[in-house]
Formats: C-alpha cells, structure tokens, sequence
C-alpha cells in the first residue's frame, strides 16, 4: 500500500510543481473549443444537432485527459533510461504495486487536466444542466484516465526509447481521438466508420461524459460505464504484465 | 566468517552472448570485496542478477541467506544499491529523493526523518536538502545516491563504478565515508571501479573478471605476489591482457538529445 502512495504521490508532486507544463497542455483543448466549437457551431445547429459547444465540450475534455493518461505512462520509457525505473525495481515491493501506483498517480494527474478543461468549457458557455450526475461525470473522467494510463503503461513497457513516440502518437492517440464520438455524433456514421467508433472504447468513455454532463448519451449510460470498466481493467491486467516483463 | 553472499555457476546469456559465464564466489560478511574486470567484461550484469533486476540463465544466489531469485523481496531488504548510471529522480529535491526511498522500503515517517538528517549530514548535503537534484553536480549526485543506498541500512552496499567521472577530492571523500560505514557498521560492501589504486587502498579480497570468466580471486596481495608485480594496475593487465576494449556509450547520453528534442527539461 505505502509504495502505491509514494509512487502516486510523486506523479502528483511533479504535475502540481510544473506549471508551464500544466499550462502548455490547455493550448490544444482551448484551440479545439474556439476553433471547432464557434467555428462549426451554426452548421451543428442549422443541422439540427442543438449546441455545438454543449456537443463538442465532453469530448474535448476526453481528450485532455486521454493525452495526458497516455503521456502519463509513456513517462515509464524516461525513467528507464534515466535510471529512477532501477530504484523502484530494487525496492521490496512487487512490480504490481510499482505499475498500479504509477498508473493511479499518472490517472489522477489526468483527471485534473480533465477538469480544468471542463472549467473552461463553462468559461467559453458550456453549461452542466444537472449538477447531481457531475460526480459521475468524475467515475467516467476516472475510467478514461485509467484506461489511457495503463495503455501507456503496456506501451512504455515493450517500447525501448522515444524514437516510436511519432508512431504511437500517429498511429494510436491521434485514431483514438479523432475517430470516436468527440466531434461528431456517433449515429448515422458511414459503416465503416461506425465500426471502427463503436470498437473504440474512447467512444463510450465520451459518451458517458456527455450523458452526465448534459447531453444524451448515444449508447446509454449503463451500456458507456460496463464497457469502460471491463477495457479499463483488461489494459491494467495488460499493462501490469508487460511491466513485470520489462527487464533493465 | 560467515559468507554473506554465495553464487552458484551463474550464468547470463543475452541470446546467443554469453556476458556472464558460469561464475561462483562467495563474499564475506562485513569484507569490502572488488569486482574488477575490463569494460564489458560482465561486471554490471552480475549486479544486476545479484539485485534481483535480472534473473540468471542459469545458477542461483543466495544473499544473508535468502534465495534472490524465489524469496527476491527478503534479499532486497538486505542490500542497498548505488548503480553505475544516475538513478535519482532530478525533478525531485534531495530530501524527497531520500524520503521516497525510505517510504518504498517501509521505514516508519519519524525513522524516515531522523534518518534523512543523519545521512544527509554524513554525506555533507544537509543544506543543500530542499534543492533539485537536477541542479547538483556528479558528485553530490553521488553522494545522494550513496546516503540513498544506506537509508534503509542494508548490509550490503552495491556500488557499481561509484567514483566514475569525479575528481580525487570527491573519490577520495567518498572511499573514506564507505571505509567508515564499512569499519563502524560493519557494512559488507560490494564494489567495481577501473582505479586500481583505489581498489587496492579499500577492498579486502578481489574478484577479476573479463569475458564474462572470473580469472582471480585473492586479497590484493596475494594477487600482486601471483603475477610478480609491484602495483594491482599491473597485476591486472598482466591477467587480463593489454589489449582496448570498446567503452559502450550510455544510454542517458543518447536520450538527452531525445528528450531535449521532445522539449522535457532533463
Ligand atoms: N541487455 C543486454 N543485451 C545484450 N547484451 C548486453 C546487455 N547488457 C549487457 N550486455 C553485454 O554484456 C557484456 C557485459 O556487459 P556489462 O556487464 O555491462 O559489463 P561491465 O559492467 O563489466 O562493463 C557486454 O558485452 C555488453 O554489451
Ligand atoms: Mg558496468
């Protein structure tokens, strides 16, 4: 227990000192929400879809969280190489422990992002309508941050250095973002695309968020939360074995 | 004396490379024992196997008693670790670096913190507790990871080329407070360095190995009277040869440019 709290806390302790960082990383939501949110807002809404920012702010705030749970784990290749993996692994506790503290330090840090992005979104208009469901708006925040953490977790595990960074961004962040539910609705998709949105279990992770910040959810609520726990804990099983696996 | 360390025909093979070749030896309790060999001779790997960070082809390791491979948390508890590249977190302050460790190995918060000060003051970076690592030179790095290693009050103290790249000053500072540690604690020490004279000066008993082989073992004289020479710099190149060996870059220095590329301050 005590090493899944150090290790937690040392996550916590490094995000809440790096402040350019903290503000570094609400650039690219803020840029989404202005851009996107004023810029497609009529076509949405002659469209008939409602608001787009009221659409558009659950997913962008999934996505500050998603880019922040996967950096979160992916932060395990630089302590491989500059050494802190060493002291950890030394230490008398199992590769378990080490992985889950990690992985709930690097989750919490992404919840926070989360919810700043959601306070800037009610900035720019974004309105909660029912303010009872906002803490399950925070298990499904938690669900997505988890889920991404550990995925960056199994990533940095069987990745060797930051030369495939460009390959996971390209290839696993950026598909996981854009092909989900976060700027368009998921229905009347072309098929192939609905395919692939519906396999993506960020999708579900949105769609949560929108059914407890405000919206409809398209899938429902209970269908969104089912999902996301049993991926969440699927890529923690993943993420813990490939990390008892990393040899340094 | 009693041994406190024992291997048994250890062997790691990386593929088809054998780096450590079906080597046993044993390490007495309370000696400063040397592991000497030529770069890339398989010094870091046994380390590494004894430390539980990498699991032998083939052999086994008994520490204090403990199987390392089957009871590997009991032989973590029994020694500390300085590593031959940093292992500090550098976004971290000293004291938090020390603190972290101590919470990882289970030391009660008060323990924690008279420890922190006693060891910190040793190591003469007391004052310097609240910095950033990241702004320490190579030597108080050092240092920190040695108080770091002994914070949990192993009784064996790993240090792989711990005197690498410092100036005599800081070698010299940093021999004397191990003799100490070893001489009042009785602290068994486990240690590697390419200075012969230093290795001469501190250790008990010498193991060299080179091609993954140990060739000799003996106290520093005994080794000196073996091959007829006057210095351990010359006994060891008369046994392991005058031929170069290829020194491997670091990975740290290759990922600094990476990380500087991907605009982390490291
Ligand atoms: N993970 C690894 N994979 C492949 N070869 C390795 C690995 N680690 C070490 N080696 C090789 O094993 C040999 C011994 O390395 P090492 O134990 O680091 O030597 P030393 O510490 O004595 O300089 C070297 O030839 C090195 O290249
Ligand atoms: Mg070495």
């Amino acid at each position: 227990m005590t090493a899944i709290y150090t290790l937690w806390l040392r996550q916590i302790k490094k995000y809440l000192r790096s402040k350019s960082r903290i503000i570094g990383s609400l650039g690219q939501p803020i840029l989404f929400l202005v851009a996107l949110g004023f810029g497609f807002g009529h076509i949405f809404e002659q469209a008939g879809q409602g608001n787009y920012i009221q659409f558009l702010a659950p997913g962008v705030i999934a996505m500050s969280i998603l880019f922040t749970a996967i950096f979160g784990g992916i932060e395990i290749i630089w302590d491989r190489q500059f050494g802190f993996l060493k002291e950890t692994l030394v230490a008398p506790v199992s590769r378990f422990e080490i992985m889950l503290g990690r992985t709930l330090g690097g989750a919490t840090v992404a919840i926070f992002q989360g919810i700043i992005v959601l306070f800037i979104s009610m900035l720019i208009g974004f309105r909660v309508t029912n303010f009872a469901l906002l803490p399950l708006a925070l298990v499904f925040m938690f669900l997505i941050a988890l889920m991404f953490t550990a995925l960056g977790t199994a990533i940095a595990s069987v990745v060797q250095d930051m030369t495939g960074f460009p390959l996971i961004m390209n290839f696993i962040v950026m598909p996981l973002f854009f092909l989900s539910g976060s700027l368009f609705p998921p229905g009347n998709l072309p098929s192939v695309l609905n395919v692939v949105v519906k396999i993506n279990p960020l999708s579900y992770g949105i769609d949560g968020l929108r059914g407890t910040l405000g919206q409809m959810a398209h899938f429902g609520l209970p269908a969104d939360f089912v999902v996301m726990v049993v991926i969440a804990a699927a890529l923690i099983g993943v993420g813990s074995y490939l990390f008892s696996k990393i040899q340094v | 004396m009693e041994n406190i360390i024992e291997t048994k025909n250890l062997t790691k093979k990386f593929g088809d490379f054998t780096a450590v070749n079906n080597i046993s030896f044993s390490v007495k309790k309370g000696e400063m024992f040397a592991f000497l060999g030529p770069n890339g001779a398989g010094k870091t790997t046994t380390i590494k196997m004894l430390t539980t960070l990498l699991a032998p082809t083939e052999g086994n390791i008994t520490m204090d008693g403990h199987d390392v491979f089957h009871q590997q948390n009991k032989a973590r508890q029994t020694f500390g670790i300085v590593f031959q590249d940093p292992s500090l977190d550098d976004e971290l302050t000293a004291y938090e670096n020390m603190d972290m460790h101590g919470m990882l190995y289970g030391i009660p918060a008060a323990q924690r913190k008279e420890r922190i000060k006693t060891l910190l003051d040793f190591v003469e970076l007391w004052d310097r507790k609240d910095s950033m690592v990241r702004e320490f030179s190579g030597g108080m790095k050092r240092r920190l990871e040695i108080a770091r290693g002994f914070m949990h009050k192993p009784k064996i103290l790993f240090l792989d080329e711990p005197t690498i790249g410092l100036d005599p000053q800081t070698r010299n500072h940093i021999w004397a407070y191990l003799k100490k540690l070893n001489q009042e604690e009785g602290l068994t020490v486990f240690l590697t360095t390419h200075h012969m004279e230093e290795a001469d000066r501190v250790s008990n008993r010498i193991a060299i190995i080179d091609h993954g082989k140990i060739i000799a073992q003996g106290s520093p004289e005994e080794l000196k009277q073996r091959t007829g020479k006057q210095t351990l710099e010359e006994a060891f190149l008369e046994l392991t040869g005058h031929q170069v060996r290829p020194e491997e870059a670091s990975s740290v220095d290759t990922l600094r440019g990476q990380a500087k590329m991907w605009g982390r301050r490291r």
